[in-house]
């Protein structure tokens, strides 16, 4: 079964979480604080930890941060209340490999974890819709100012974003677009590694219009 | 996604020995402070140049955490020095050329009439012009967020562009009296008692200058202190009528879990709208308005809505059709979807605008809907065709249904 280690502030949430996880994946342990997380996590090696992104002493960007200085094969999910563009980005180009809200049901929840536990990239509707407003701005740059392998998507992978976005499950999306479910898969990895690697202006301007940069 | 900024020169008064003004610029220039104090004792020593850039720099230097002198703001506007140095040369040679010509009385009148004149033109140009100068253009709309109170030093502000000339101008006609007394030999008694005078001046400023500067910054910090108190009762307010009032019918309606999950969810909404502040109006903006839609929809139908828009514009008689149409699509999958979630997806291009609505009901066959059913044909089909977009619905039975909506702009 997969591992997992719970990381919130909030001991009600982690409660609730742990009791709908039960019996889909095993939970491991759970932590309230950054540096309790960073223990946790560096001792018990989970498979995926379920990260909160607004914690106190630096929130769930400062444990992936101190955890992959020295675990750098740890895979993150984030586990969000927040919606705001601006949490959800930070978490995801500091390197979690997705991003779901706090009302998704603990089936689904089970299915994400473990989905990042094998490596692939979870989107939810609203992060494919961050995504695909944090790249469209390339779209109308000279191409010699753009690279091609980072600061923009593929229109099949923008398909697949939109996709997401729309409510599709990725079978649907594979059964809509004629292609397997293992290159959806594929799309959204590689789309998470554009977010995560492209340095980009478009995605630092995009920033300061959605006032995240001061 | 980091920025770099410069910090500000600041008075280190922590790490400081005397006023922590070597301190802050060895802090500042990233060097060790203590090269500087050696300096500036050696220039003390040497012609006591150390000493006054020293005061200088403990009267102007803010403290770490203080506020910017004001003088700094209003010499960095290079307009203002741009302009007046170029009248200023433009009418000193028409002038030096009269003088040449001339057709002049004489220095000791001229000259003294001169610095008096635009010493006042400054000095009556500023009381001129009050009420003051219209106020800087109103900042972007501050997100009010709780845990980033409007900048208190930006409130506390005050109007201080007035200040300035008028000292400028004051010292101008002083300067023009000075002159016209030094030129026709009448200041010779005065010397004496004047340089008395200007000693002790001098003296009671470096007592006074730090004692009435703390009281100043002083009198700042109390009101931006104020400020903050009033935020806080302001945010203490909101949640009162807001979320504790939510949470008192949730705890009398415990009973009825959908009953509780509408007023969960309608003061999420609530909530995220306060937080996010900034938000456009749903008049103005098409994602906006979507947004206000859906909301209506979820709260009349107890279904949950979630919309995710790409990209924006403002809302013009079609992106207003379409915004209907959208919310009849909403209504229909708030109804025959059987309570499970509805998704909105909006995207705003170059050329075209889209909404899906897609809910994952029973689905069923578009073709198989009667003539007389008026929600599709006539408020989604019909609509989307007279403003030159079109509407397509995804639907089999067991599949959910999708609606697609397209304008063309």
């Amino acid at each position: 079964m997969t591992s997992v280690v719970i990381v919130d502030d909030h001991h009600l949430f982690r409660a609730g979480v742990r009791a709908e996880l039960d019996g889909l994946v095993d939970v491991l342990g759970d932590a309230a604080t950054v540096e309790d997380a960073v223990r946790m996590v560096l001792d018990a090696k989970p498979d995926v930890v379920l990260l909160d992104v607004q914690m106190p002493g630096g929130g769930g960007v400062e444990v992936i941060r101190q955890v992959a200085a020295r675990a750098p094969g740890q895979r993150f999910l984030a586990l969000s209340v927040s919606d705001a563009a601006e949490d959800v980005i930070a978490i995801i180009r500091s390197g979690a490999r997705g991003y779901v809200t706090k009302t998704i049901s603990g089936a689904e929840l089970a299915d994400a974890v473990r989905r990042v536990a094998e490596g692939d990239a979870v989107f939810s509707p609203r992060l494919a819709g961050f995504v695909l407003d944090a790249f469209a701005g390339a779209a109308s740059l000279p191409p010699a100012e753009v690279d091609p392998e980072l600061d923009q998507l593929s229109p099949r992978e923008r398909e697949v974003l939109r996709h997401i976005a729309r409510g599709y499950l990725y079978k649907e999306i594979a059964l809509r677009l004629s292609i397997s479910q293992k290159t959806v898969e594929a799309h959204v990895s590689a789309v998470l590694r554009k977010l995560q690697l492209s340095n980009r202006h478009e995605l630092s301007r995009w920033a300061v219009e959605r006032r995240l940069i001061e | 996604m980091t920025a770099v900024t410069a910090q500000p020169l600041r008075r280190d008064v922590e790490h400081g020995i005397v006023a922590g003004v070597c301190s802050g610029v060895a802090n500042r220039l990233g060097i060790d402070p203590i090269i500087l104090r050696v300096a500036v004792g050696a220039a003390t020593l040497a012609g006591g140049t150390g000493l006054i850039v020293y005061l200088l720099a403990w009267a102007l230097v803010p403290e770490q955490g203080g506020r910017s002198p004001s003088w700094a703001r209003l010499a960095g506007r290079r307009d203002t020095w741009l302009v007046l140095s170029g009248s200023t040369l433009l009418l000193l040679s028409v002038l030096l050329l009269l003088r040449e010509w001339g057709l002049w009385f004489s220095d000791a009148v001229v000259w003294p009439v001169l610095l008096a004149g635009g010493g006042a033109a400054l000095i009556w140009r500023q009381s001129a012009a009050s009420p003051p100068p219209a106020a800087p253009p109103p900042a972007a709309p501050e997100r009010a967020r709780p845990d980033r109170p409007v900048d208190p030093v930006r409130a506390l502000r005050l109007p201080t562009p007035a200040a300035g000339p008028a000292a400028i101008g004051a010292t101008l006609v002083i300067a023009a009296a000075l002159v016209f007394l030094w030129l026709n030999d009448a200041l010779a008694p005065a010397r004496d008692v004047i340089l008395a005078v200007l000693v002790v001046v001098v003296a009671l400023t470096l007592i006074l200058a730090p004692w009435w500067l703390r009281l100043v910054r002083g009198l700042t910090a109390e009101r931006a202190e104020r400020i903050r108190s009033q935020e806080r009762s302001e945010l203490a307010a909101h949640l009162h009528d807001s979320v504790l009032q939510t949470l008192a019918l949730v705890q009398k309606r415990a009973d009825d879990p959908r009953a509780v999950a509408n007023l969960a969810r309608r003061q999420e909404r609530e909530l995220r709208a306060w937080l996010d502040g900034g938000r456009p109006d749903p008049g103005e903006s098409l994602a906006s308005a979507l947004e206000a839609a859906a909301a209506e929809v979820e709260e009349t139908h107890g279904v949950p809505i979630d919309v995710v828009a790409v990209g924006d514009a403002p809302v013009d008689e079609r992106a207003t059709a379409l915004v209907a149409a959208a919310r009849e699509a909403l209504v229909n999958a708030a109804k025959f979807a059987g309570g499970a979630p509805v998704q909105l997806y909006a995207e705003v291009g170059e050329d075209r605008t889209e909404v899906f609505v897609r809910d994952r009901g029973p689905g069923f066959d578009p073709d198989a809907v009667p003539d007389d059913r008026r929600g599709l044909r006539e408020s989604i089909y019909g609509r989307m065709d007279r403003h030159g977009g079109r509407a397509v619905v995804h639907s089999s039975p067991g599949a959910g249904t999708e609606v697609e909506l397209v304008i063309e702009r």
